[in-house]
Formats: structure tokens, sequence, C-alpha cells
């Protein structure tokens, strides 16, 4: 599925997954048919990709998102920018988020 | 299994395998869950199954009493819970619960015998997949010979139907058999075509040394299982048939799990998950339910069950002098299924020696060459030995 990441845009964790908290953990677990290679499968994310995560309120947009955790993290937004493009693009390729 | 590139931000593992689940471990990785005794067949050899219209539907867990138990196994860290029975289909809001569970983000493992798959059903399960195989147990390969098992007329067409709606909708599901005087001759042939599912990975299991009433509710039904049971040797002869596969496995499990258990009676996972009965109750096992170690969740929680009584049931001590002078000193432990479990269905105690299981550790034990014709098992000094020249298939 080819979709152009804009930090312009608002996105939201999709409704075919469920994600939890497990022991401080964020799982992805597949909830419609089509998601992930086999039945045995589950994701998480990696520090940066939860901190992206937990931010996808289906209100902020991307780039508010990069100043917000450019401000926390004390970092380069350039690179806060391009960590959140690959992850919201896997993510969208993985049908795990939605465009709002 | 195919696995993509390897990504910088998702992790993907098999649940089995997954940090979380291993390392970390919650209270609960599984929950299984009964959700009816009653059942559309009824099996010669079943040590469950109450009829399908049977009074005791009254008694079991509402929707809410499931949901809240369910809620409280993902807050407590399950990944997965297993919906059996009876025949979980059964219940008129099976769907409900499927998709309950699926959207607290639990997989569903399925035990069912395919009969009430409906093209409703199978569309559902496709669509919102249980992320676990379907486990489906088949009683024959022809009318007469699953008939003869289910005494329910009818009971093949449709479970014949049930298989070919998953098949249709490519909903991955593997099939288990019960090797009864029915369809004993038919073992052949249910395993070329379990090898045509395409979700069947390796050859199907058996149960072969049935358990009796795990309610103890008919001496009658208890006395048609005894009858049923395969004979040592016979039940030795099907677990071997596969010869070389069979002796690789059963070298490493002896190294790994064969020893004397002495007198605690829980040497097993029981009481580290939790099976839910379909009246409320959680047992330490599926199959235990002596009322000494069963937990009632309408009063009471599961994490109080986890946390409190399981771990004190797990620290009961076998006193019955019979067990303790022949099970607790017996290094087949692990081969034999004696446990509390099947001292509960078998003797109403949970700490009776099993015969029946006691002669089928002792074939197996003779047939592995770890003991003699004639030796008892908790008589053998030089065990440690033994078990160590087998494991490494260095002739005795």
């Amino acid at each position: 599925m080819e979709h152009e990441v804009s930090l312009d845009r608002v996105y939201s964790p999709s409704k075919d997954i469920v994600a939890r908290d497990v022991m401080g953990e964020l799982i992805i677990v597949p909830l419609a048919s089509g998601i992930g290679n086999t039945e045995d499968e589950i994701y998480t994310l990696n520090e940066t990709g939860r901190a992206i995560w937990d931010r996808l309120d289906g209100r902020t947009n991307l780039r508010e998102i990069a100043k917000s955790l450019a401000r926390e993290f004390d970092a380069p937004p350039g690179e806060i920018e391009l960590d959140i493009q690959g992850l919201i693009g896997e993510l969208f390729h993985r049908r795990m988020v939605i465009a709002v | 299994m195919t696995r993509e590139n390897p990504s910088p931000y998702v992790v993907t593992a098999p649940a089995s395998s997954h940090r979380v689940w291993k390392d970390r471990a919650p209270l609960i990785g599984r929950l299984d869950m009964e959700l009816t005794e009653r059942c559309n067949n009824n099996c010669i050899h079943c040590c469950i199954n109450l009829p399908e219209d049977d009074k005791a539907r009254l008694r079991e867990m509402s929707k809410d009493e499931i949901k809240r138990i369910l809620n409280e196994a993902v807050a407590l860290g399950a990944l997965s819970v297993r919906f059996t029975g009876g025949e979980p289909l059964l219940r008129e809001d099976f769907s409900e619960m499927y998709l309950y569970a699926r959207k607290l983000g639990l997989k569903v493992m399925l035990f069912t015998n395919a009969r009430c798959i409906t093209p409703e059903i199978a569309d559902m399960l496709a669509l919102v997949p249980p992320l676990e195989k379907i486990e489906v147990t088949v009683y024959g390969m022809t009318r007469g010979s699953y008939e003869a098992v289910s005494r329910s007329p009818g009971s093949f067409d449709e479970f014949r139907r049930g298989m070919d709606l998953l098949l249709e909708r490519k909903i991955p599901f593997i099939v288990k058999g019960a090797v009864l005087p029915p369809n004993r001759d038919e073992m052949e042939q249910f395993e070329e075509w379990a090898a045509t599912i395409p979700a069947m990975d390796k050859p199907p299991s058996y149960s072969i040394f049935f358990d009796l009433r795990c309610r103890r509710d008919s001496p009658e039904k208890n006395h048609l299982i005894h009858t049923l049971r395969a004979k040592p040797r016979d039940g030795v002869s099907i677990l071997s048939r596969n010869r070389e596969s069979y002796l690789k496995s059963m070298r490493e499990f002896c190294s790994k799990f064969m020893r004397p258990p002495g007198d605690s009676l829980f040497s097993c996972g029981a009481g580290h998950g939790a099976c839910v009965d379909a009246y409320g109750m959680v047992q330490p096992c599926l199959m235990l339910r002596h009322p000494s170690v069963v937990y009632n969740l309408k009063s009471g929680s599961l994490k109080d069950a986890l946390t409190r009584f399981f771990p004190a049931v797990r620290e009961m001590k076998a006193t019955n002098p019979d067990y303790l002078s022949r099970c607790a000193r017996c290094f087949l432990k692990g081969l034999c299924e004696t446990c509390p479990a099947k001292s509960w269905m078998e003797h109403g105690t949970l700490d009776t020696p099993v015969e029946y299981l006691c002669e089928v550790a002792h074939e197996q034990a003779r047939d592995l060459g770890l003991i003699l014709e004639g030796e008892k098992a908790w008589e053998v000094k030089d065990w440690e030995e033994r078990i160590r020249r087998f494991s490494k298939n260095i002739p005795g």
C-alpha cells in the first residue's frame, strides 16, 4: 500500500488492531485478518516507537508530535521527524494506523 | 514461516518466545475457560459431556460473568484464552464472547467438534481470526465410525460441513483423534487426510488412555470408559509406531522430566495458570475438580486465586501411604500420568495411585528399556544411571 507520510497529517491507531500495555510494554495484537505473516505473531514497538505511539491521539499532527518529543528528549526535531515518518510509514503499511 | 525484514521500530515475534511472557512472566499467560459442559455429541469415551439440553445450562456463567473474568485476565497480562467445553459453540452467545475476547487483545484458542460452525461463524472467524489454530477432534473417517463414537445421528455430516467452511475460508485449524474401537482401523486413513489440511504441520495427536468422568458423576459411563481404554501394550504400540522419532523425543523427554517426585503433589504446571469451569469455579488445571483445590470466582478474583489460593494448593503434600511408598519414589513420574487430577477422577482423592496409568507407564518404560520385566520402577535404585544411558543411547 503506497502512502506518503505527511508531517502535517493526523494519524491514529487503526481499529484493525488492539494495543495493550503488558508489564509496561506496548503490545499490538492484530484484530482484523491480513495483519501479520502468521497466526502466532504479535508486535511491540521500540522505545522511540512507543513514545510516538503514545502521542497518536487522533487530534495532533505529526509535526506537533515531533516538536513535543524534541522538547521532551532534547533532540534535534529533524531527526525525530525522520523517525516519525519511518515509524508511521511502517505502521500504515501494516494497517496499524490510519490517517485521520 | 516467513518473516519480514527487521524493522528499526516494530519488533515482531511469535507470542511463545516474546520477551514479555518469556522473561517478565505476567501472572497469567493463558486463561482456560470451559464455556459449557454440554455437548451436541454423546461420545462414548467423554469425561465431561452433558446432554445439550441439560439443566446445567441454568448454572452456567452469564455473559457478564465471563466478560468480567476475561477483563481481569487481560489486566493480569494474559495473552490468550482457550475456549473449550463441552462444545463451546453450543452457547448462543459464543460469537459475542469470542469477539469480546479478541477486542480485549486476546488470542483465542478454540477446541470444538466443528458441528456448530455455520457460515456466519466461519465468516466471523475469517474476518477476526483467532490468531491460534482451531483444534477439531475427529471421531471417525466414516459416518459409521464417527457416529458410533459420537452417538449423535447426523453429527458426521455436520462435522464435515464445519470442516469445509473452515477450509473454504482458509481459517487455520488442526485435527486431533481419539483412538477407539469403532475407528481404530482408520488411523492411516485419518493421517493421510490430516496431511492434506494446510495448517497441519505435524501428524495429528491422539487421545488413547481415556480419563474417567471428571465430575465423578456416572459409574455407568465410567464402566464404559474402562472398556474403551487401550490395553497398555496396544497403547504403547500406537505411541511408538513412528519408532525413530518416538525414541528421539523420549530420550530428550526422559532426561528432562523423569525423577521421583517425593511427597509433593504438584510437580506439574497446575496452579501456574487458571482454568475456569462453566460455572465460575477456577481450577489449577483443566481436569482437577477436587473441591479442596477449586476457587469460586463469583465471590473472589482471579488475582487472589493466582497469588494466594493456588500457591497454597501447590504446597500440598501426599499423605496416602500407598502413594508415598510407590508414586513418591517412582522415577517414571513424567512418563506416568498419575497426578492429583487423575487420582480425583479415579478415586475421589488427590493422592491415590492410578493402577491403569501405572501399568501404562511401566509398559512404556519396558518398551524403552528403562526397566526389565517384573521390575517395579519405585524399587529401582540406579534410575539416574538408566536415564543417563537411555538419553545418550548407550546400550545397556
